[in-house]
């Protein structure tokens, strides 16, 4: 394997670092999952997505921290408390800001890699349950971003919250039930605003604990690549560090150049302007939109005329994703040799804007059919092309190796990984 | 570098490309650090007192008309209890009395615990009248204001109990030797605005003391 050339090597001259890993063996764990991982040799920047969201996260969760130090959960209070962090607070704003907009690039780069994992199937065997844990890390953060929006208590934190929590008294019988113990009150209200609080607090935690999860089952394989064929030896891999550390990093420079564009020129850019207004039980706002990265769902919720089946196609849209892994029955990865799948796939991330943009505006006259049409042509995308394509669909021949694929490409490039170690 | 590379024109310059790359890690680096500390920065200050806190800080008015000699009132300033006592004559009079200033650990106010305009033998401006911040020099708890003498024990003449750990002040808040408080109670910037009326939080014209420059508070 690619990581002759630092086995067996003490891990490191420091007696003091020796004497730890002696006993708690951090630095060969380090050793082992940075300099020694074996990571394909042709990732694209379309890799970089992934520590992007694992940073993002850690992001989130420090700026949620201090805001945390400052925010009162309470009816009364929520509101304006928000409004002293943006005013009274040092750096309030900023700290605000970060947070706000860390949200829309979260999703952001979230939906890049999830559909990075759809063009190049890297949800393939063996890689199933990685692809499911994303998909569970992706509802774990949605709800941690619903509850997060309603905590301003701003119109459409309010009026989100109720929608939202709405859509449990579908289900029949106990719908109504479930609703009012999510609230646990007769509406949206304090007790809603102090769960939400405490759990927008408690979820990112739990997201981080799948994220580990995540990663085990990640390092188990090994990473997909652009070519959607596996690792055949060292000559198709290189260590993780330092090339991809420093093709993350470089990726995070550019990410963040966006992301401070965003905070200091564009703050509220992504934001709606009614929540700058504080809750009103008595009135609700000429129009209600959740934040952008659920607007694709709201329009499949919308698109329904029948409330039980709407919140079962909404939900319904994430849970397809869970199946993925069995619903494509092709046997190539990457859609690079796969010339059907190829368009379909981009007719579906134009289709998912369509839904967007659908999601945006008042569901009267052209939006309706759009939206109607969106969504079944959303399922229809899963549930008919996805298996039909993979049966009919003739591939690509695939490359031998990686090595030859890159080789051939580039035929200045370095000759196998190997020697490229040397340098350690 | 490994020792199977032939020695070739590549390793003439190796030793060149070494220190370029050295000096690429090093400003790399060095940017990183300055970049964490300066991103860090903002998350640190934002724990301080916030724009609304210290505005709630600002000085405030106190009308003293209604306080009786031997009688004492306590405001709220900067979250901070202060007593305004109106002492009485005898009071006064205990607070030169040599036998009880030998028991002091600093009678003469020489410990920056007070602006100069209260570093007399009342410690305060209008001798009658004492403000001082209520809060005890030993581990910060409200002193008790027990101005009956013996109600202390024998030979108390008046002044302050803490309950908390039996620190005693006297009536200018100076503290006795034999107790936990190491200092005499320390007294906030204020001034008169009429003879009724006191402000406390601002120094009179011409001083420029700051309640922070207390040795403790």
């Amino acid at each position: 394997m690619a990581n002759q050339a630092t086995h067996g090597k003490p891990v490191s001259q420091s007696k003091i670092v020796r004497w730890i890993d002696h006993r708690l063996p951090m630095f060969t764990f380090m050793q082992h999952e940075l300099n020694e991982y074996p990571t394909p040799r042709n990732l694209s920047y379309w890799w970089n997505f992934g520590s992007l969201a694992g940073i993002t996260l850690v992001i989130m969760m420090t700026t949620g921290i201090f805001l945390a130090m400052q925010y009162d959960p309470n009816v009364n209070d929520a509101f304006n408390s928000v409004e002293r962090i943006m005013r009274d607070v040092p750096w309030g704003w900023l700290i605000r800001y970060i947070h706000m907009n860390g949200a829309s690039l979260f999703f952001i780069v979230v939906y890049i890699h999830i559909f990075r994992g759809l063009y190049f199937g890297s949800y393939k065997e063996p890689r199933e349950l990685l692809w499911m844990l994303g998909v569970v890390i992706l509802l774990l953060m949605m709800a941690t971003a619903f509850m997060g929006y309603v905590l301003p208590w701003g119109q459409m934190s309010y009026w989100g919250a109720t929608v939202i929590t709405n859509l449990f008294s579908a289900f029949p019988g106990v719908g109504s039930d479930i609703v009012t113990w999510l609230w646990g009150g007769f509406a949206v209200g304090n007790p809603t605003l102090n769960r939400f609080f405490s759990l927008h607090y408690l979820l990112p935690f739990i997201i981080v604990g799948v994220v580990i999860l995540h990663l085990i089952a990640l390092h188990q394989h090994g990473s997909n690549n652009p070519l959607g064929i596996d690792r055949k030896g060292p000559q198709d891999s290189i260590p993780f560090h330092p090339y991809y550390t420093i093709k993350d990093s470089f990726g995070l420079g550019v990410f963040l150049i966006i992301y401070a564009l965003l905070v200091f020129y564009w703050p509220n850019l992504l934001g709606d302007p009614q929540n700058y207004i504080q809750a009103n039980p008595l009135q609700t706002p000429p129009e209600i939109v959740p934040e952008w990265y659920f607007l694709p769902f709201y329009a499949i919720l919308r698109s329904i005329p029948n409330k039980l089946l709407g919140v079962c196609a909404m939900f319904g849209s994430i849970i397809t994703l869970f199946l993925v892994p069995w619903l494509d029955t092709s046997r190539v990865r990457s859609a690079f040799f796969r010339p059907v799948y190829k368009w379909v796939f981009w007719v579906l991330v134009f289709d998912c804007l369509v839904l967007g943009w659908v999601g945006a505006h008042r569901p009267e006259g052209i939006y309706v059919i759009e939206g109607r049409l969106a969504t079944i042509y959303f399922y229809l995308h899963f549930y008919i092309l996805m298996p039909l394509i993979g049966i009919f669909e003739r591939p690509l021949p695939l490359p031998t190796s990686i090595a030859e694929a890159v080789l051939k490409k580039h035929p200045a490039a370095p000759a196998p990984a190997s020697a490229a170690m040397g340098r350690h | 570098m490994t020792d199977t590379v032939q020695p070739g024109p590549a390793d003439v310059h190796s030793h060149e490309g070494e220190s370029r790359r050295d000096f690429l890690t090093l400003t790399a680096g060095a940017m990183a650090g300055i970049g964490v500390i300066c991103t860090a920065w903002p998350f640190i200050d934002s724990m301080q007192p916030a724009q609304d806190t210290l505005a709630a800080g600002a000085p405030i008015d106190v009308d003293i008309s209604k306080v009786a000699p031997g009688q004492q009132i306590v405001v709220l300033w900067r979250s901070h209890p202060v007593f305004i006592a109106h002492r009485t004559a005898d009071e006064l009079k205990t607070l030169q009395d040599p036998k009880e200033t030998a028991q002091l650990r600093d009678p003469n106010s020489e410990v920056l615990q007070q602006p100069d305009y209260a570093k007399n033998w009342h410690r305060s401006v209008k001798p009658e009248i004492l403000v001082v911040v209520g809060i005890c020099t030993h581990l910060g708890c409200i002193p008790e204001f027990q101005p009956q003498p013996g109600s202390e024990g024998p030979g108390w003449l008046g002044g302050y109990f803490c309950p908390c750990h039996g620190s005693r002040y006297d009536l200018a808040a100076r503290v006795f030797q034999g107790v936990p408080a190491p200092y005499n109670l320390p007294v906030p910037p204020h001034h008169y605005l009429n003879d009724t009326t006191i402000r406390i939080g601002e120094d009179p014209p011409n001083s420029t003391f700051d309640l922070n420059d207390v040795e403790q508070i």
